[in-house]
């Protein structure tokens, strides 16, 4: 085989993976800008997060602003301690409130940041006023039931 | 220190595992001859070999060639050995994907920093000395058993190495190859200042070049001596080898019952 | 009947004690070739050399696999997901499917077969004709010589080989379910790009692909250079290297994934 010929062979070889790789990187993942230079954090405190993940995505207004650096938990307050990356392009006011939403009906959960109107923003490391937790299922069906057995007392005492 | 022995063998032991396969030897291999090492597959003959060329570590004895023993050397002094020794296998085990002037060249690349210039020549005069000059671009798949097997011994002297051993260089080979063979054996260890130790069992064919004959048979040396001594021999196996005579030492019928029995003539629990 | 039994246990026993010392000499023979790697960069041409028997051999099967592997998981996806109205998210299943699982896993199972099993008929020829005993007797180290340039031209071509699969698999499913079965191409594209991430997905494909290069590659190059030098003794080690390295990826597979894919 010769050597000339060969070697051109492996450089196509090599060239077509190396382009292949760059293509499943560019066009068909989302190449994400997050690095810290670009970003920011912001720290959201919840009685619950359900089911909320690291690496989870933050919107505002259906549009991905960031995600969920860590998860953890506050031994002395008992509530969840989420920090947030979010991209330095957007900037939030200091009442904004975070919640955590489900996609669609019963899928992954992502925070929701619904801007609220203080005129000073949210600086690095800042933490959130305003928080809302997961919608636990158990809890929700335990206050549906909580509610009707307090809505049919005063008719059974009635009697 | 020039000793007038390139190889020693003392005593040595060897065991494949459990199997003892040499039972006490001592050869001596004086400098500038060729001695053949003869006896039937099995007595130990190609485990001499490895022996010599550390390969294998004997669990007895020393093994010495230039005067130190092979089993103390570590790899790279044991590398540094082999590169003065050339060794021809039994059917040549050329590199297949290579030319023959590939790899005759082979070592010259690897071991030397010489120019691809003087690689050509010295490659080109190893072919010549052995009659394929002409065939160096051809790939080993075309050529015949007598070739390759003397590409290979261009290749085995590419480095005009001290030693050089021959794992049954006779074997499939057809008459005219054959003399063709042993005369190359014997010429180019005349001319290399070489020592050549030949482990063969065609008879005919060695007893004609060699200067010496060792003669082993289940790992012992029995028999040894110049190439006339071992024709006149008195010993029973030195004699059947020599004479391909059907029955002696070496038994013609494999062990059995008696043939009367085979045959149904004798009841079988007489 | 106790017999059979004890005999059945004795035998099992027997197998295991084998695999096991089996097992730990491959162990060293691979920590050889590590060591003695140094050759194979040295004189990288020797290396390139087997980049081109394990990768632009391989490059033929590859790509045409990758091809159909894409568009079967197009049209399933496609067939499944239109039942839930969600057919736009066939490009999703697509992408993750192949970056994440099919990609570095069938692509490994092919190079198994192919270029696995030419290395390990190679070098088992190779042994059974002397050769290795002659590089041995010739003063050059075998393993640094034949072995590690095949080892790192395998290593080096997996990922590569594995990154071309997923990416003519997307091509793949995009033909059939953009082109031919009329998927919005922007939803097919978009939802994709939503939903790939390039470190968890993209990243972990190629850290899979490199892991089960090592794996295939070392196991054929055991089973050549170990392989009894005998026409059956070959036959069997290029067998044994397919089903061993098949299920040595299977099974890293499963433990990759897990670590990689489950769990915060």
């Amino acid at each position: 085989m010769d050597r000339r010929v060969l070697d051109l062979w492996v450089g196509i070889f090599v060239a077509a993976g190396i382009a292949a790789l760059f293509v499943l990187a560019l066009q068909v993942s989302n190449a994400s800008t997050f690095n810290t230079g670009e970003s920011y954090r912001v720290i959201a405190e919840f009685d619950n997060i359900g089911g909320l993940r690291v690496r989870a995505p933050v919107k505002s207004a259906g549009v991905l602003v960031g995600r969920v650096e860590s998860i953890g938990f506050d031994n002395e307050k008992f509530v969840a301690r989420v920090v947030l990356r979010l991209d330095r392009r957007y900037t939030f006011p200091k009442d904004t409130i975070a919640s955590i939403l489900t996609s669609g009906l019963l899928g992954e959960q992502y925070i929701g940041l619904d801007g609220g109107g203080d005129p000073e923003n949210l600086a690095d490391g800042e933490k959130l006023k305003l928080t809302q937790s997961a919608v636990v299922l158990e809890r929700l069906i335990g206050q549906f039931l909580y509610g009707r057995a307090a809505e049919g007392a005063p008719a059974g005492e009635s009697k | 220190m020039v000793t007038e022995n390139l190889v020693e063998i003392d005593d040595v032991e060897f065991r494949y595992d459990v199997r003892p396969v040499l039972k006490g030897i001592h050869m001596h291999f004086p400098r500038g001859k060729v001695i053949a090492v003869m006896g039937l597959s099995g007595c130990g003959k190609t485990t001499t070999l490895r022996l010599i060329a550390g390969q294998l570590r004997p669990t007895r004895g020393s093994v010495r060639v230039a005067g130190r023993p092979v089993q103390d050397l570590d790899q790279k002094q044991l590398y540094a050995l082999r590169r003065r020794m050339g060794m021809l296998f039994q059917f040549g085990a050329l590199f297949t994907d290579m030319s023959v002037f590939d790899n005759v060249a082979f070592q010259l690349r690897e071991h030397t920093d010489l120019s691809q210039a003087v690689v050509r020549d010295l490659v080109m005069m190893k072919l010549n000395a052995v009659g394929l000059r002409g065939a160096h671009a051809l790939m080993p798949a075309e050529l015949s058993g007598g070739m390759a097997r003397r590409v290979a011994l261009a290749r085995a002297i590419a480095l005009d190495p001290m030693l050089i051993m021959y794992d049954e260089p006779f074997a499939g080979l057809d008459p005219i190859s054959l003399g063709v063979i042993g005369n190359l054996i014997r010429r180019l260890n005349d001319a290399l200042g070489a020592t050549s130790i030949v482990v063969t069992h065609d008879v005919q064919e060695s007893l004609k070049i060699v200067d010496h004959v060792y003669f082993m048979s289940e790992g012992v040396v029995v028999a040894q001596g110049s190439a006339e001594e071992i024709k006149a021999a008195r010993e029973d196996y030195v004699r059947q080898f020599v004479h391909g005579e059907m029955d002696g030492p070496v038994p013609f019928h494999y062990a059995g019952p008696a043939y009367r029995r085979d045959l149904r003539l004798e009841p079988a629990h007489g | 009947m106790d017999n059979l039994a004890v005999r059945a246990l004795r035998h099992i026993g027997h197998l295991v004690i084998d695999g096991v010392w089996r097992l730990g000499y491959a162990s060293r023979f691979f920590l050889l070739v590590l060591l003695r790697s140094g050759p194979s960069f040295r004189r990288f041409p020797l290396t390139i050399r087997e980049i081109y028997f394990a990768g632009v051999l391989s490059l033929i099967i590859i790509l045409v696999s990758g091809l159909f592997v894409g568009m079967v998981l197009g049209l399933q996806g496609y067939d499944t997901l239109q039942r839930f109205g969600s057919e736009e998210a066939v490009g999703t299943l697509v992408a993750l499917s192949l970056v994440r699982e099919l990609g570095p896993v069938v692509c490994a199972l092919l190079f198994a077969s192919r270029a696995g099993s030419a290395m390990t008929a190679e070098i088992g020829l190779m042994k059974a004709t002397e050769q290795i005993t002659a590089l041995d007797m010739m003063a050059i180290d075998p393993i640094a010589r034949i072995v590690g340039p095949r080892f790192w031209g395998g290593v080096l071509s997996m990922p590569l080989l594995a990154a071309l699969f997923s990416a003519m698999g997307v091509f793949g499913g995009y033909l059939i379910t953009v082109v031919l079965l009329g998927v919005d191409a922007g939803a097919f594209w978009s939802q994709m790009q939503a939903s790939v991430d390039l470190k968890e997905d993209v990243l972990n494909g190629v850290i899979k692909s490199i892991v089960f290069g090592v794996a295939v590659t070392a196991i054929a190059l055991f089973e050549g250079y170990d392989a009894p030098p005998t026409a059956e003794g070959v036959s069997g080690a290029t067998t044994r290297t397919v089903v061993t390295s098949s299920l040595a990826v299977l099974a890293l597979d499963f433990v990759l994934t897990a670590i990689m894919f489950t769990g915060a």
